[in-house]
């Protein structure tokens, strides 16, 4: 951007007065929150002090060694994640494609041959070779898989033997078990549309009743819960709301209560989002809440709403990229959730996603940037309406967006493969709807059988 | 000494067990740099996995695993076969899980564990006063929440519940968490129906509102059980709220006039309704909840679309607007 740059919003004399109001009423909750707030003021003096023009950057070079390290080398620190392996390949992966840093042939056939080793011999991935299926890696591997997106990374998938696993997942009243055996909650039913859709494995009755479910999880503020009855919280909200997006079925929630509800999500003070009501601002919810931004707004243009902007999302896309830069990046690479907190592989995939979001709106004949800071500091458009998707759209009913968090291309891509297979059929016999008798035969290929 | 009590510990134990080292491959990624202790623990682990081993010291040994990675949901299944073949006493259990949910409190399996555990022994009893203690060192924890609202649910212990959620409210009015407790045991209960409990619930929610105005929780809890029944059904609310306005003003109660024009437009569109909607929005956007900025214009321009006076005859509004998406984009 030639000229000036643009004056950072956090460096406003209007902006000391967005501290939280605590009313002379101090509780846990206004406590922590000023002091998270007192942290981020102390971060944006620093900075005033150091940087006379005010241009926020992008650490690239430093995030990508970070990223290349931990793609090939991680400490006994994560152990902790010794059993979601596929979730540090997606994430490292996804960074680096939103860096616009090439993967190495070499280094991504290691990966596929990683993940074909934690692909479970009854169908989905597991956290780690030898452990059990699991829907979160499994949806990490799948969109790993897409990212590399070679005819290697695509075969690694076992469809048939993925659709039996999803079977053994589903629950009778709609909703999805994480693992057999394990708990059921929204997130549930997104990795399994997700991986689905993608790999084109997607039949009507294996969604069946599932739409309703997530439905149940829209509460009393607008957002959703974990489980039907449950706080309304942003990593829950998005996966119900994504999920809904690819079954066709967003127009059944209350999406001006979703609406409102996310928009006061973003934190007067700091730009970043919260998780939950009350609570505190951490840098993945950059993703998690900002984009469901682009989730509504097509959701309401697809309903005939007239007065949707056609240059911004409904949030504050400069406040959020200044928490990004100014207060989530670790100088020797990585992103965090906040100032003090460690940086992570989560978290640098989730900022970043979110950056991306906050710098590109899209529909399908416009788009518009907003950058903040140095034009290097652009990151790769995470999505959105291009002709392809709804192109594609049309054989598979459910839109493609930051629905699926990989870069739009990968998706096309991914859906093109797939669609020239067949959907599978079904063994449902050691499914939970085993009682209902046998499945109906699966669509012919080209074109999967929509949900009524 | 403790060194070679671990290796004869292995030699006596383990010894007919050939440990089963993990399958990463040839050239493996996002490889994890475990500590000895934990490629031992999971060698062997593997070990008695690849045999379907149903022993005690297979069960010993998962509880070194979940040590070591209480998010290894393989060990806890692994766990709860054992438990199940090896007829433990699930008392003990109960022990065992409310020590590691202490230790370890936002972890998954822990809760799930605990929640099979309960199931097995038909017995919640111990529940809610655990939920408690997890909940007064971390008072909106999640799984503790979710917990607690299945074992009520399940086992119909609604009873004391408002008391609870009331005392937690005093300690801290801010705890979203515990005010979407609230909306679950009344909707579970009485229900929202009835004048009496709408009312009781509303002066609640001003009360608190007096005493914070700025406490976000209490302005969506207000909105959140008048939405469905209508704001303006309420009467005299939208004058209380217009009171509160001149002391205890803040962005909250600003949308909340903006949702109750708005209900009270979707009723009788009234011209004076529409534009003090409109210079709300206005307000909002400009001045006390600029964060929004573009939701507020957004939602301006959308209540003018709706009820302005070119709603009437059809026009669309002049500035910016996108028409409908058009099937061409997706044949």
């Amino acid at each position: 951007m030639d000229g000036a740059p643009a004056p950072l919003r956090c460096f406003s004399e209007r902006h000391a007065a967005e501290v939280f109001a605590d009313d002379g009423v101090e509780t846990v909750t206004s406590a922590e929150q000023k002091k998270v707030e007192h942290n981020i003021e102390e971060v944006i003096s620093v900075y005033k002090q150091i940087h006379s023009l005010p241009q926020p950057t992008l650490l690239r070079e430093q995030h990508y060694q970070y990223l290349k390290k931990g793609l090939r080398h991680l400490s006994d620190s994560y152990e902790c994640l010794d059993a979601s392996r596929p979730w540090l390949c997606y994430w490292i992966l996804h960074s680096l494609e939103l860096l616009e840093e090439p993967i190495p042939a070499a280094v991504a056939s290691d990966v596929c041959q990683f993940l074909a080793r934690c692909q479970s011999p009854t169908g989905g991935f597991a956290g780690g070779p030898g452990q059990h299926a699991h829907l979160a890696p499994t949806y990490a591997a799948v969109n790993a898989l897409c990212i590399i997106g070679t005819e290697e990374a695509y075969n690694v998938i076992d469809r048939e033997k993925l659709l039996d696993f999803l079977w053994s997942v589903k629950q009778p009243d709609g909703s999805f078990v994480m693992h057999v055996g394990g708990e059921v909650d929204v997130r549930s039913a997104y990795c399994a549309a997700s991986v689905a859709s993608l790999t084109n494995i997607l039949t009507p009755k294996l969604f069946e009743d599932t739409p309703s479910w997530i439905l149940r999880c829209q509460n009393w503020e607008g957002g959703l819960g974990g489980v039907p009855g449950l706080e309304a919280h942003g990593g829950y909200t998005f996966c119900g709301t994504a999920a809904l997006v690819i079954l066709g079925k967003e127009h059944m929630l209350d999406l001006k209560a979703l609406l409102r509800w996310v928009v006061s999500r973003q934190m007067r003070f700091e730009g970043g989002f919260q998780g939950r009501c009350n609570k505190l601002v951490d840098g993945c919810y950059s993703f998690w809440q900002a984009g469901l931004l682009p989730l509504l707004h097509r959701a309401f243009f697809k309903e005939g709403e007239s007065q949707l902007s056609r240059q911004r999302w409904m949030f504050e896309q400069q406040a959020l990229q200044e928490y990004i830069l100014l207060c989530c990046q670790n100088p020797a690479g990585g992103l965090l959730d906040k100032p003090g907190k460690s940086r992570d592989f989560y978290h640098t995939c989730y900022c970043l996603s979110g950056l991306s979001i906050a710098q590109h709106f899209g529909n399908v004949d416009l788009h518009h940037e907003l950058i903040l800071g140095k034009e290097e500091n652009r990151l790769v458009r995470l999505h959105n309406n291009y002709p392809e998707f709804f192109l594609s759209c049309s054989h598979v009913k459910a839109p493609t967006h930051p629905v699926y968090n990989i870069c739009p291309e990968k998706v096309a891509q991914a859906l093109q493969h797939f669609h020239q297979l067949p959907v599978p059929e079904a063994d449902q016999r050691h499914g939970a709807s085993s009682a209902d008798g046998p499945s109906a035969p699966a669509a012919s290929s080209g074109s999967a059988e929509h949900q009524s | 000494k403790l060194f070679l009590i671990v290796i004869v510990d292995s030699l006596v134990h383990w010894a007919d067990l050939e440990p089963v080292p993990q399958d990463d491959g040839p050239n493996p990624v996002v490889k994890i740099a475990y500590s000895e202790k934990f490629s031992d623990v999971y060698d062997y682990f593997r070990a008695l996995l690849k045999k379907d081993e149903r022993s005690d010291r297979a069960f010993a040994l998962t509880a070194e695993a979940i040590e070591l990675n209480a998010a290894n949901y393989t060990v806890w299944h692994y766990r709860r076969v054992l438990l199940q073949a090896l007829q433990k006493d699930l008392r003990e259990e109960m022990r065992y899980i409310t020590d590691i949910i202490e230790e370890q409190p936002k972890n998954y399996q822990v809760w799930h564990h605990r929640r099979m555990v309960v199931e097995w022994l038909n017995d919640p009893s111990e529940e809610l006063e655990f939920i408690a203690d997890i909940l007064s060192q971390d008072a909106k924890n999640y799984h503790a929440w979710q917990h607690r609202q299945w074992v009520i649910q399940e086992y119909k212990l609604w009873d004391n519940e408002l008391e609870f959620v009331e005392k937690l409210l005093e300690e801290d009015v801010r705890n979203n968490s515990v005010w979407n407790q609230r909306h679950f045991v009344i909707s579970h209960t009485t229900g929202y129906s009835s004048p009496a409990i709408l009312d009781r619930e509303v002066q609640y929610c001003l009360n608190q509102i007096r005493k914070a105005p700025h406490n976000e929780s209490a302005w969506n809890y207000l909105k959140g059980i008048l939405q469905d029944r209508g704001m303006s059904s309420h009467p005299g609310l939208l004058e209380q709220v217009l009171e509160l306005k001149e002391t205890h003003c803040s962005p909250y109660l600003l949308a909340f006039l903006v949702d109750c024009y708005e209900d009270a437009l979707e009723n009788n569109n009234q011209k004076e309704t529409l534009n003090r909607a409109l210079e709300v929005c206005e307000y909002l956007a400009q001045e006390k909840d600029t964060i929004r900025k573009e939701y507020w214009l957004f939602l301006q321009r959308s209540l003018e679309s709706r009820f302005g006076p070119s709603a009437a005859s059809g026009e669309p509004l002049a500035d910016g607007t996108e028409p409908p998406a058009g099937q061409q984009e997706l044949s």
